[in-house]
C-alpha cells in the first residue's frame, strides 16, 4: 500500500522500533525560546546531562520582548528574569542564541524558514504549539511540553506512537480577495477545533498548490487550532524556490542532492488517509471568529449566531458563554462589530507577504479615529526587509505604530495587550478568553481584514472600502 | 515522576467544553522559571468569580477533575499539567483531550482519563449532587468506578506501565543510546545545522 507523505517523514526518523512500545524518532531541529524551556534546563543540570546535539538547536527570544525601546532593559523583572535565564542556559550548553537586539531575532517559528533550516522532510519541535507552521515545508513539525523539550536536549530523540492520517482537499481556486488566513478560519470552522485530534493533517488540492511560501505557512501554523498537533504540504518548485540561497539551506551539490530527495516527499496515489475533508475553494470568502475558540467563526457577511440555532448542547452552551464573554448579541451583522485595536503580527500573519498586504490597502488610508493599530513584524528581518520597500512609512502615514519583532499581542506577555472589555481584530491565531490580555475580546482576522478594519472602525473587508 | 496505580477522591464538575490551556493558566503565570507555585494561577480569570466551582468550599480537597469535551487544547504550555496538579488533582477525566496536554499529563503522572459523553455527564451529575462522593480511577484495571458506575478507560499498555512504575521518558530512552549514535551516522550530510555559514 502506499504511503502519506507523513508516513514517508515519519518512516524516515525512525531510530528504534519495538513491538509495544511507542517508535523512538529523531529530531533534526529543535527550536527553543524562553518560556517553555528554563525547567527543561534545569533538569538538565540536576541530572548532570548535556545538551546532545547543540548544533541542531537554536534559541530566540520571542514572547516576553517588549516591541518599543528594545535598547532599554525589560522593565518587567519577571520578564527580564526569563529572558536572562534564557541567555545564560544557551552560553552555558553552547546553544546559538538570538537575543533581543540581534538581526536575526524574530518568533521561532518566522526565523527557522527565514535561515533556511526548516527544510523538507525533516523533524522539528519546539516547546510551542505553533511549530505546526514549518509543516509548510514538508516537514514533519509539532508542538511539545517542558518535560519533552527536556528529552530532545538530552537524547535528540522523542518517543512518538504515530498519529492519524488526514487529508484535507482544497480543490479549485481561491476567489479575489480571499486569503490563506480565511481558507484555515473556514477550515477550522468545518472540522472543529477537535476535528484533527490524533491526526497529521496534509493539506493537498489546487488552492493549496497555489499558494506562496507564507500563505502555507499561515494554513499550517493554525493546524493546531482544528486539533490536530501537525500539519504538511508536500514540498514543490514554490518551496524549492524559497529556500534556495537562504543561509542555512543546502548549497552546490548538497542543493541538488537534497532537492533530489525533496521531489520524492509526496504522497503516494495509492495511500489511504483515515479522514478526508474536501473543501470548495469557489465557495469561500473572508471569514472572521465571532466567539472564544477558532471553530467559532463565520463568512464576514453573515451575522453573530442564535446559540439556539446549535443542534448539539454542548455547542449551544459553548455559543451562550461565547457570546456573553464577547459583549454580542445574536443577529447582529458581523460587519457592524466595532472594534477599539487592529494587531497585525504573530507567527500567523507577521510576515513580509502580511505586511505587504496590510501597507496596500492602508496606502492613502488613515485608521480610523479612536481605533489603535499595532503593526509587529514576525522577525528583525522581516522588520528590515519592509522598511526597504518602504512599507513602514505608508503603515505610519496612516497613523498604525510600527513596531520591533515579537509575539506581542498575539498572548500578551509583553506589555502590548488588551484592557478588560477592549474588542481587536487581530491576525493572529487565538481568539480565547483573555488571550491578549485579561477581559480581552479578539476576532481574528486575516491581514487584509485587519487593514480594513483599521480604515473603517467595523470589521470590513477591503472590496468594502 | 510519582507512580500512579490507583486513584481514590472525591470529583469536581466543570461543565465547560474547549477548556484551552491559556483558561487553565493564564500566559501571565509563564513568565516564572521555577516548576512550582503554579497552584495559584490554576484557572486565575475563572478563580475571580466566587461562584466558580472551585471556589465553592464543598469541592474544596478534590483531586479528580471532570471536565466537558476537548479539554486542554491549544498552547503547549506544560505550566497547565503543573497547575492542576499542584492544585492537588490527580486525575482528569474528559469526552476528548487536546493531544500535547495530554501528552504532557502523562509525562508528570497527571491522568488525562478518556471517557464516553454520557459518561462524565453522569460522573457530573452525580459529584454535583453528592459533593463527598468518592471516584475511584483504577489504572491497573483501566476502570473508573463511582457508586453505580463502573467505566472501563483505554489507554496503551506502555504509557500504562511507565505511569505504574513512575519512569521518567529520558532514562528510558538513554538505554538506546548506540541506537541514537547509529542512526546519526547515516544522517544525510547536507542535513542543516543550526551553526553560522
Amino acid at each position: 500500500m502506499g504511503r502519506t507523505l507523513a508516513d514517508k517523514v515519519y518512516d524516515a526518523h525512525v531510530v528504534r522500533r519495538a513491538e509495544g512500545e511507542p517508535d523512538l524518532l529523531y529530531i533534526d531541529l529543535h527550536l527553543v525560546h524562553e518560556v517553555t524551556s528554563p525547567q527543561a534546563f534545569d533538569g538538565l543540570r540536576m541530572n548532570g546531562r548535556k545538551v546532545r546535539r547543540p548544533e541542531l538547536t537554536i534559541a530566540t527570544e520571542d514572547h516576553n520582548v517588549p516591541t518599543t525601546d528594545l535598547l532599554k532593559p525589560i522593565a518587567d523583572p519577571v520578564s527580564r528574569t526569563q529572558v536572562e535565564t534564557l541567555r545564560k542556559n544557551c552560553a552555558d550548553f553552547g546553544v546559538r542564541l538570538h537575543p533581543m537586539g540581534d538581526d536575526g531575532q524574530g518568533i521561532v517559528h518566522v526565523i527557522g524558514p527565514q535561515l533556511g533550516l526548516t527544510q523538507p522532510g525533516m523533524t522539528v519541535v519546539c516547546g510551542d504549539s505553533h511549530t505546526s507552521t514549518h509543516g509548510a515545508f514538508g516537514a514533519l513539525a509539532h508542538g511539545i511540553g517542558t518535560s519533552e523539550v527536556e528529552h530532545v536536549l538530552a537524547t535528540q530523540t522523542l518517543p512518538q506512537i504515530k498519529p492519524k492520517m488526514m487529508a484535507v482537499t482544497v480543490d479549485g481556486a481561491l476567489p479575489e480577495g480571499v486569503t490563506a488566513k480565511d481558507l484555515i478560519l473556514a477550515i477550522i470552522a468545518r472540522i472543529g477545533t477537535g476535528g484533527g485530534q490524533g491526526h497529521i493533517i496534509e493539506y493537498r488540492g489546487e488552492a493549496i498548490r497555489s499558494l506562496s511560501m507564507e500563505g502555507r505557512m499561515t494554513v499550517c501554523n493554525m493546524s493546531i487550532e482544528a486539533g490536530a498537533r501537525a500539519g504538511m504540504i508536500a514540498p514543490d518548485e514554490t518551496t524549492f524556490e524559497y529556500l534556495k540561497g537562504r543561509p542555512n539551506a543546502p548549497q552546490g551539490e548538497d542543493w541538488d542532492r537534497a532537492v533530489e530527495y525533496w521531489k520524492s516527499l509526496r504522497t503516494d496515489d495509492d495511500a489511504v488517509f483515515d479522514k478526508e475533508v474536501v473543501i470548495d475553494a469557489a465557495e469561500l470568502t473572508p471569514f472572521v471568529t465571532w466567539g472564544t475558540n477558532p471553530g467559532q467563526g463565520l463568512p464576514l457577511g453573515e451575522s453573530v449566531p442564535d446559540p439556539a440555532s446549535f443542534a448539539d448542547p454542548v455547542d449551544r452552551q459553548a455559543a451562550e458563554r461565547a457570546l456573553e464573554y464577547m459583549g454580542l448579541t445574536a443577529g447582529t451583522p458581523l460587519r457592524e462589530i466595532r472594534v477599539d485595536t487592529v494587531f497585525v503580527g504573530s507567527c500567523t500573519n507577521g510576515r513580509i507577504e502580511d505586511l505587504r498586504a496590510v501597507a496596500g490597502i492602508l496606502d492613502g488610508r488613515k485608521v480610523a479615529d479612536g481605533v489603535r493599530m499595532l503593526v509587529v513584524p514576525g522577525s528583525m528581518k522581516v522588520k528590515k526587509q519592509a522598511e526597504q520597500e518602504g512599507l513602514h512609512e505608508v503603515i505610519s502615514a496612516s497613523g498604525a505604530e510600527w513596531r520591533e519583532a515579537g509575539c506581542s499581542m498575539c498572548l500578551a506577555m509583553n506589555p502590548d495587550k488588551l484592557t478588560p472589555g477592549e474588542r481587536s481584530a487581530s491576525t493572529s491565531n487565538r481568539n480565547f478568553e483573555g488571550r491578549q490580555g485579561p477581559g480581552g475580546r479578539t476576532h481574528l482576522v486575516s491581514p487584509a481584514v485587519a487593514a480594513a478594519t483599521a480604515v473603517t472602525g467595523t470589521l470590513t473587508a477591503p472590496a468594502d472600502l | 515522576m510519582e507512580a500512579f496505580t490507583t486513584h481514590t477522591g472525591r470529583g469536581v464538575p466543570l461543565r465547560r467544553s474547549n477548556v484551552d490551556t491559556d483558561q487553565i493558566i493564564p500566559a501571565v503565570w509563564l513568565k516564572q522559571v521555577s516548576r512550582t507555585g503554579f497552584d495559584k494561577g490554576l484557572f486565575s480569570a475563572w478563580r475571580e468569580d466566587p461562584e466558580f466551582v472551585l471556589n465553592r468550599p464543598e469541592y474544596a480537597g478534590a483531586s479528580v477533575l471532570i471536565a466537558g469535551t476537548d479539554f486542554g487544547t491549544g498552547s503547549s504550555r506544560e505550566h497547565a499539567v503543573w497547575a492542576l496538579q499542584q492544585y492537588g488533582f490527580k486525575v482528569i477525566i474528559a469526552p476528548r483531550f487536546g493531544d500535547i496536554f495530554r501528552n504532557n499529563s502523562t509525562k508528570m503522572g497527571l491522568l488525562p482519563v478518556v471517557l464516553p459523553v454520557e459518561t462524565v455527564e453522569a460522573l457530573q451529575a452525580r459529584a454535583e449532587a453528592d459533593p463527598a462522593a468518592e471516584i475511584t480511577v483504577d489504572l491497573a484495571a483501566r476502570e473508573v468506578r463511582a457508586g453505580d458506575i463502573t467505566a472501563p478507560f483505554e489507554i496503551d499498555d506502555y504509557t500504562r506501565w511507565r505511569l505504574m512504575e513512575g519512569l521518567d521518558d529520558i532514562g528510558l530512552t538513554l538505554r538506546y543510546a548506540d541506537d541514537i549514535a547509529a542512526y546519526e551516522r547515516d544522517r544525510a550530510p547536507w542535513m542543516p545545522v543550526t551553526a553560522d555559514r
